[in-house]
C-alpha cells in the first residue's frame, strides 16, 4: 500500500507492506539509522521518534498508521551541521558511552526539555523512564539533560 | 528477531464504519487502537490478526469532558492526556495517578483507555515467543490443550494487569459498548470473564466507546498503590485499588468502602468492606482489611515473583492504602 508523510520536515511517499514498523521503514527504506532497534517491544525507548510531535516507540507502530502524520526522527535534530544544545551536553558530560541508546535519549530528552523546560531533577527522571541504558547508569545522562535545561534558562 | 506476520490494516474514520468494517471480516478481525499491547502479542504469536480496523482517526472516540457528576473519557483518548490532563486531575486525581504509572511515557503517548480497558492477560507461559512456547507444548491459551499455572485446570487463568481496571471499578464506572444492535452500558467490572483465553466479554463486532466516571464525593477517599520491579515500564505484579468512604460529618467513621485486587486471574477480585461499617478509619482497620484481603485472593504462579511474596506483599500494600487514606 501506499503512504505518504511528513518525514523531518519534507513531504515523502512509499510502497510498503502495512505491517512493517515505522522504525523498519525509517531505517531500510529511508535509510535513517539513527533510531535503533533495542528490545523491539516498547521497553527500551532506542527507537524512540517524534509522531505529531509526541515521543513515541517506533518499534510497535505499524506504518500503515502513519498516513498524513508527521514523523520526526533523531537525524533532525541537529541543523546546519550543528549538534543540538541536548546531544552536545550528553557528548559533554559523558551522556553516551556504547551509543545504543543515545538516539533515544536525545530524542526522548529533546521531548521532555519541550514540554517541562523546569523539571527537577526527580521528575526529569521520570520523564526519561521509558529510555534503558546499560552503560552510563543514568547519572550522567540526568546531569547532561539538567545542565541543558539550565543553559537554555540563561539563553532565555 | 521476531517479525511480524502479514495483516491489511484499515483507518475508517467513523464509529459507523469501524462496525461495518468489523462485521465484514469477521475471521480474524482485530480492532488497534494504540497498537502497544496488540502489536508485541502480534509478534509472539499469541494473538492473530489478518485484518486490523485502526480507531486512530476516529475523532469521535477522543472526547474529554465533564458532564455533570460524570467524567465522560472517549476509548481513543491517550493515556498521557488522561494522566496530565487538569479535568481529571482535579475531578478524580486517583485515575490520573494510576494511568501516571502505566509504562513509559513513550508508551503512555501511544496507549489509549480502550485498549487498557481490553489489555490481553499476562502469563509466563504466553508472554513467549512461538519457540519457547513449543517448548512445553503450548497451552489453553495458545496451540496447547492444558494450563501450566493449574495442572488440569480448564480456564486459563492469565493476570488482568492493566493499571486504570481496578480504579475504574473503585469509582464505580460504566463503560459504553456500541454494536451492530446498537449501544449498551455495563459497570467496568461486567467487562470481564473468568476465562484468560477471551476474558473480554465483547463478541469481535462490538466496540468500547467511552467510560463513564463518577466523579467522588467529598467523603470519598481512593488510592492506588502498584507493585512492579522496576518503577517504570513493567505491568503491576500486585495492584490494588482501595476505596472507603466516611459517615458525612464524621470523617473518621466508615460508612462503606471496597477493595479491588488486580494481577490475580482474568477478572479483578473485589471486596466489598460493608462489615465494618460503622467502625474507626485508624491502624486498626488497616490490619483487618489487609487480614480480609489476604484470606480471600490467592496470587497465581501466572506473572513472575513467587505467589507468598505478592500475597504478603498484597497484604502490604493495602495497609499501606488505607493508612495513607487516613485524615
Ligand atoms: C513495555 C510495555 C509496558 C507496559 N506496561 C503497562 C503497565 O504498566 N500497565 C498497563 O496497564 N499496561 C501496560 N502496557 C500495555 C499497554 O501499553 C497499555 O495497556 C495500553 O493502554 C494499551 O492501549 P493501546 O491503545 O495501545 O491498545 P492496543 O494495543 O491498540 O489494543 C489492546 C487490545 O484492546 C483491544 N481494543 C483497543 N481499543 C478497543 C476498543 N475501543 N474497543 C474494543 N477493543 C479495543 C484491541 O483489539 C487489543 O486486543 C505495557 C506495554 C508495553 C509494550
Ligand atoms: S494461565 Fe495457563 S492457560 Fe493461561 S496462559 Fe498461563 S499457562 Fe496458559
Ligand atoms: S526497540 Fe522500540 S522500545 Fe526497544
Ligand atoms: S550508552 Fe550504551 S546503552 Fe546507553
Amino acid at each position: 500500500m501506499k503512504i505518504d508523510f511528513t518525514l523531518n520536515g519534507e513531504q515523502r511517499e512509499i510502497d510498503v507492506t502495512p505491517m512493517s514498523r515505522l522504525l523498519d521503514v525509517l531505517r531500510c527504506d529511508f535509510e535513517l539509522t539513527g533510531s535503533k532497534e533495542g528490545c523491539g517491544e516498547g521497553e527500551c525507548g532506542a527507537c524512540t521518534v517524534f509522531v505529531d510531535g509526541k515521543a513515541v516507540n517506533s518499534c510497535l507502530i505499524p506504518v500503515a498508521q502513519m498516513q498524513g502524520r508527521e514523523v520526526r526522527t533523531v537525524e533532525s535534530l541537529a541543523s546546519n551541521e550543528m549538534l543540538s544544545d541536548v546531544q552536545q551536553a550528553l557528548i559533554k558530560f559523558g551522556g553516551t558511552q556504547c551509543g545504543i541508546c543515545t538516539p533515544g535519549i536525545a530524542m526522548m530528552a529533546s521531548a521532555a526539555l519541550e514540554a517541562e523546560p523546569n523539571a527537577s531533577r526527580a521528575r526529569m527522571r521520570e520523564l526519561m523512564a521509558g529510555n534503558l541504558c546499560r552503560c552510563t547508569g543514568y547519572q550522567l545522562i540526568i546531569d547532561a539533560v539538567i545542565s541543558a535545561a539550565e543553559a537554555r534558562r540563561r539563553h532565555g | 528477531m521476531l517479525r511480524l506476520q502479514p495483516f491489511e490494516l484499515v483507518q475508517p474514520e467513523s464509529i459507523g464504519e469501524v462496525l461495518q468494517l468489523l462485521s465484514t471480516h469477521a475471521e480474524h478481525v482485530r480492532i488497534i487502537s494504540g497498537g502497544t499491547d496488540l502489536v508485541p502479542n502480534l509478534k509472539l504469536g499469541s494473538i492473530k490478526g489478518d485484518v486490523l480496523v485502526s480507531l486512530q482517526r476516529v475523532d469521535e472516540l477522543k472526547n474529554l469532558k465533564e458532564a455533570d457528576t460524570q467524567l465522560v473519557i472517549g476509548a481513543g483518548v491517550s493515556l498521557h492526556t488522561i494522566a496530565t490532563s487538569k479535568l481529571v486531575q482535579g475531578t478524580v486525581p486517583v485515575l490520573a495517578d494510576a494511568v501516571g504509572k502505566i509504562a513509559s511515557p513513550q508508551i503512555r503517548n501511544m496507549g489509549t483507555l480502550g485498549g487498557n480497558l481490553c489489555l490481553d492477560t499476562r502469563c509466563r507461559y504466553i508472554n513467549q515467543s512461538e519457540f519457547i512456547r513449543s517448548s512445553f507444548g503450548g497451552c489453553l491459551k495458545s496451540d496447547g490443550d492444558r494450563c501450566h499455572v493449574v495442572p488440569g485446570g480448564s480456564l486459563c487463568v492469565a493476570a488482568l494487569s492493566s493499571d486504570s481496571v481496578p480504579v475504574l471499578i473503585a469509582l464505580g464506572a460504566d463503560v459504553d459498548i456500541i454494536g451492530p444492535e446498537g449501544e449498551r452500558t455495563i459497570p467496568v467490572e461486567e467487562l470481564y470473564t473468568k476465562d484468560g483465553v477471551a476474558h473480554i466479554a465483547l463478541s469481535s463486532d462490538e466496540v468500547v466507546v467511552r467510560a463513564r466516571v463518577p466523579i467522588p464525593a467529598a467523603q470519598t477517599r481512593i488510592t492506588y498503590r502498584k507493585w512492579a520491579v522496576r518503577k517504570s515500564i513493567d505491568f503491576p505484579l500486585v495492584s490494588v485499588a482501595v476505596r472507603i468512604d466516611h459517615i458525612k460529618g464524621s470523617p473518621d467513621i466508615l460508612e462503606d468502602g471496597r477493595v479491588v485486587v488486580g494481577v490475580l486471574g482474568p477478572q479483578p477480585k473485589i471486596l466489598r468492606l460493608s462489615s465494618l461499617q460503622g467502625q474507626p478509619i485508624n491502624e486498626e482497620m488497616a490490619h483487618k482489611v489487609a487480614g480480609i484481603v489476604s484470606r480471600r485472593c490467592t496470587p497465581l504462579a501466572n506473572v513472575p515473583y513467587s505467589e507468598d511474596y505478592r500475597k504478603l506483599r498484597l497484604a502490604v500494600e493495602v495497609k499501606r492504602a488505607i493508612r495513607s487514606l487516613f485524615i
